[in-house]
């Protein structure tokens, strides 16, 4: 019978091996296809996010293939109208909301962040689970749509009323709304787990200003996740009503406002920006402490430059709608507002370059990945400095500059941070290391595919080119750049393949990684890799930012917490001082059931508004299954005793 | 299919090829084109050294700095003095970063203020309401009579300012010639004005900026920008209504335009044509181009519109006529009177 309260001793002490099977029985996943959709530990669920979301990336980059292929001479009759509108409708929003935001804010927080918390799984495992599979859903809603020729065809922001009833006919605009609320609710709950597994989970000793940059930023992001989601279900639940029961609310005709949806949707749309770039900078700050072999220089700033941006994303959505003509005066707030934005991203830039001159540069393969990320992302940040300026914003907005303008931004801060990641967390996510010589081909077919094709975007766009055209007159000197817009695709594509080939290889005959094959700091590098299901045989404690590089051989470890049942520690929010332990509650069925009872009622309430009220049955059933309650009682909360530091 | 692709792209290669610089912000044939075009510039270059030198420090970091070593490095010590020097430095360039920020600021608000003010009393105004996927041009008057109405070509006297009126009929859209000055969207519901003067005489490209659907490609205008003299004189023959046709083959024309679907939705003033829902055809055949600049304003390109407009502009909101041959080429002779 373990003993309630934790002492702390030393890991040396206790014999390893007994333990870990306990452990590794207690926490065991279910084998076989049924366990598959019950299994609620994070490593795998945080791997499956980053699959399905990789294969949306290769989905949404055929599409722009096809949108390259269209372009490449004028009067193309390759592709309609009708079709072209889908396919870059259906790029933008597979690429934002079931690649980059999945990506970089699920996946890699939901892997990483009960791993550099020193927890043993992710907060309300079972919420995080069901948030997987209803992201899942949305994306074979969506997809769904677009193969049975019902692909939204109003582009990634819908703007009414050309989404409304009226210009919209067909199913079309609703899939697309409907997609949205899949994939909101799938954030918002994965936002939840990661901001409660942050606050609560932290292996003690990792007070406030002793977490990783990671951490902070994950935090960070999922307080934006869960302030900006709302508004825009708001947006596209409300188009939905104006779609499917007759309501007006952007029906201009009967007093509706045009301009209320592109406020909704924009005060969502601009921090959904930094919702994907924030958890690149994390993976940038992370990989340059770790490979300039010092700690981050301006952990301080850094931070506190995160926590800013949080803040300022939410005070420029406007900046994407000068052209409605607004009032001089909320331009120049909306300007300065989006101009200061820069100075918390100028930040990070200063610091990481302090970091590497004060350090000790190690150019390894996910490193090279983020040299990549500072070049390209400088680019789309300072071509968004000249979009804030109202007037110039007013000529380029809408054109292939706001194009070539938003992937060097996106392509940059999320795409290159997270090969960069990917690189990185490999060897700990399959035991072996990637390969680097096929690393290298991959950077450089992509980096300089990437730079081909979008920096000609500037130009076409300086020449006056508007964005979402589905051909162009011959008159219009646009072939050429157009041409070689679409030669870059053919660099890009080969450096994927190249990128599929070393991960399929690796994952077999990689080196074996061990450890800590990088030498680098977090605790996710102190159990083997992969991680066994209990991810730490004792719960790690920490005396300083970077555990691995200060901690001492005789640090503390957790002892007392149950190895029979799966027990979890959790700590103070701010000085993560234990407080108490709560029950993981283990794998189930009932996620996976009520995310396909919920997503029922979304697919049925594209074509009707009784699929709400019907459809709520199902959901309550499988959400009664779900929380019905489990066998242990509570153990005795700690009485928060103090503990070697 | 293959013939009436090769039709298609016939008509099209016989539009007129405007010079790349008809529809490009870098050669400002206005102030406000031109204030905007100075202030892309200015930043263009900061930004430029701004790049280069975050590029030169990264760099030189990177270069000073790297080891090349097969496995990971031992950590480095802490060393408080480096850490000050590099604290000095990061703390200058975010000083740096901020007076360039508040200079890009002060600039683009001066310049918003330029473009955005109006200082004559007797502009021109247009009125502009886009459709799917055209523009409906007028120049409101106090006295109905004298107001004219036009589509997709757009006169405005040199040297005078012209105030545009915006408004839409259906889905957003965007007025924009980039020569010009910036873009505006044309909403749904509510109206907004802004103004330009251009300065020297031209023909200048504009297209819809805000995507409005499965056209939005093909809604184009050009603004035709003349002397008072030339423009007043346009004006005037614009406010005549129709040309009384002359040949028998153009009255038959007139009869066959009346009878068919045409009048459904297209006004010719000085007959019985009076629908809103297409563009004005009174003078018609003053434009250069139809179809929202989209085909040369030609006799087989205006016959390839009239009969198949689906197969041009895929969507569009003109049905297909399937006249005769001889009712064909009389409401072509017709339409080609309209001067």
């Amino acid at each position: 019978m373990a003993v309630a309260e934790p002492i702390f001793a030393n890991d040396q002490d206790t014999g390893q091996s007994e333990l870990a099977q306990r452990l590794a029985r207690t926490w065991r996943q279910p084998n076989g296809l049924l366990g598959w959709f019950c299994n609620t530990h994070h490593t795998n669920i945080g791997v499956r996010f980053m699959v399905t979301a990789f294969i949306f990336l290769l989905l949404g980059g055929v599409l722009a293939a096809m949108i390259r292929l269209q372009l490449i001479r004028p009067e193309n009759s390759l592709i309609g109208p009708d079709l072209y509108n889908q396919i870059f409708t259906m790029h933008g929003s597979t690429m934002i909301f079931l690649f980059a935001v999945p990506m970089m804010f699920q996946g890699f927080g939901v892997y990483i962040v009960p791993l550099m918390c020193g927890a043993r799984n992710i907060a309300f495992p079972r919420l995080n689970t069901f948030s997987y599979y209803i992201y899942v859903g949305g994306a074979l809603v969506l997809w769904g749509g677009m193969l049975t020729n019902t692909g939204p065809d109003v582009g990634w922001f819908a703007y009414v009323p050309l989404s409304g009833p009226a210009f919209s006919p067909g199913h079309r605009a609703d899939v697309w709304s409907q997609m949205i609320t899949f994939t909101e609710v799938s954030a918002l709950g994965v936002a939840i787990c990661l901001a409660t597994t942050i606050l609560r989970y932290r292996a003690p000793g990792m007070t406030l200003n002793r977490m990783p940059i990671m951490l902070w930023e994950k935090l960070v992001i999922s307080v934006a996740v869960i302030f900006a989601m709302p508004a825009v279900m708001v947006a596209s639940g409300l188009l939905l009503l104006d779609r499917l029961v007759g309501t007006h609310f952007f029906n201009p005709a009967e007093g509706g406002d045009v301009l209320l949806y592109q406020h909704l949707f924009w005060f969502f749309g601009h921090p959904e920006v930094y919702i994907i770039f924030l958890p690149g900078a994390a993976i940038v700050s992370t990989l340059v402490e770790c490979f300039s072999r010092r700690r981050i220089f301006g952990y301080t700033p850094i931070v506190v430059s995160v926590v800013a941006t949080g803040f300022i994303g939410f005070s420029v959505w406007v900046h994407h709608m000068f052209a409605t003509g607004l009032p001089q005066l909320s331009e120049s707030f909306f300007t300065a507002a989006s101009l200061m934005i820069v100075i918390p991203t100028g930040t990070q830039f200063f610091c990481w370059v302090a970091t590497i001159r004060c350090g000790r540069l190690q150019l390894r393969q996910p490193m090279l990945w983020c040299f990549g990320f500072f070049f390209v992302f400088l680019i789309g940040g300072l071509s968004g400095v000249m979009l804030a300026s109202v007037p110039v914003d007013l000529q380029v907005h809408d054109t292939y500059f706001v194009v070539a303008h938003f992937h060097y931004v996106l392509i940059g801060g999320a795409l290159f941070p997270m090969f960069a990641g990917i690189y990185f967390w490999f060897p700990k996510m399959t035991g072996r290391m990637a390969s680097a010589k096929l690393g290298q081909w991959h950077f450089w077919l992509f980096f300089v595919g990437f730079n081909i094709t979008f920096f000609t975007l500037h130009f076409l766009g300086l020449r006056g080119m508007p964005r979402r055209v589905y051909t162009y007159g011959p008159d219009m000197h646009w072939q050429s750049l157009n041409v070689l817009a679409s030669i870059g695709v053919v660099f890009m594509t080969a450096g994927l393949l190249v990128f599929l080939a070393n991960v399929f290889l690796s994952v077999r005959v990689g080196e074996i990684a061990g450890n800590n094959p990088w030498g680098d700091a977090g605790l996710e590098w102190s159990m083997s890799s992969p991680p066994p299901p209990y991810n730490f045989l004792h719960v790690p404690t920490v005396s300083g930012r970077d555990p691995m590089w200060e901690d001492p051989p005789d640090q503390p470890v957790v002892v007392g917490l149950r190895d029979d049942i799966r027990e979890t520690l959790v700590t103070h929010s701010l000085d993560a001082d234990p407080q108490h332990k709560d029950e993981d509650p283990g794998p189930s069925i009932w996620p996976f059931l009520s995310a396909l009872a919920v997503s029922a009622a979304f697919v049925g309430s594209i074509f009707t508004a009784w699929a709400i009220p019907i459809g709520a049955l199902p959901v309550t059933a499988t959400l009664i299954g779900w929380l019905w309650p489990r066998g242990h009682s509570p153990t005795p909360p700690l009485t928060g005793e103090s503990w070697p530091r | 299919m293959n013939a009436s692709r090769a039709f298609v792209s016939h008509l099209l290669t016989q539009a007129q090829v405007p010079d790349p610089g008809r529809h490009n912000m870098l050669h400002p044939a206005a102030p406000q084109a031109g204030h905007i075009e100075w202030l892309y510039w200015f930043t263009f270059w900061i930004l430029f050294a701004v790049f280069v030198l975050t590029i030169a420090a990264f760099s030189n970091a990177g270069a000073k700095t790297r080891v090349v070593a097969s496995g990971p490095l031992p950590v480095i010590e802490k060393d408080e003095e480096g850490d000050r020097r590099a604290g000095w430095a990061v703390g200058a360039a975010i000083g740096i970063t901020v007076i360039t920020l508040f200079i890009i600021l002060v600039l683009s608000v001066i310049t918003g203020r330029r473009v955005e003010g109006l200082t004559s009393k007797n502009p021109v105004s247009i009125q502009i309401t886009g459709h799917q996927w055209w523009w409906e041009v007028t120049y409101p008057n106090s006295q109905a009579d004298q107001t004219v109405t036009t589509a997709n070509e757009i006169h405005v006297p040199v040297g005078i300012p012209v105030v545009v009126l915006t408004n839409s009929k259906d889905v957003i859209h965007s007025f924009w010639a980039p020569n010009i000055t910036g873009k505006r969207d044309l909403l749904p519901g509510s109206s907004s004005a802004f103004w330009f003067q251009i300065d020297k005489p031209g023909i200048y490209h504009g297209q819809c900026a805000e995507f409005c659907g499965l056209q939005h490609a093909h809604m184009g205008f050009s603004i035709v920008a003349e002397s008072v003299d030339e423009f007043q004189a346009w004006q005037q023959q614009q406010l005549k209504p129709a040309a009384e046709p002359s040949t028998s083959e153009a009255i038959r024309g007139r009869e066959v335009f009346l009878t068919h679907a045409c009048l459904m939705c297209h006004t010719i003033r000085g007959t019985d044509a009076g629908s809103h829902l297409g563009p004005d055809l009174t003078h018609v055949a003053g434009r250069n181009m139809i179809a929202a600049e989209t085909l040369p304003n030609t006799a087989g390109a205006l016959a390839g519109w009239v009969v198949d407009p689906q197969r041009i502009k895929p969507g569009t909101q003109m049905a297909p006529n399937p006249l005769s041959g001889d009712d064909l080429q009389a409401v072509i002779a017709y339409l080609r009177s309209l001067h």
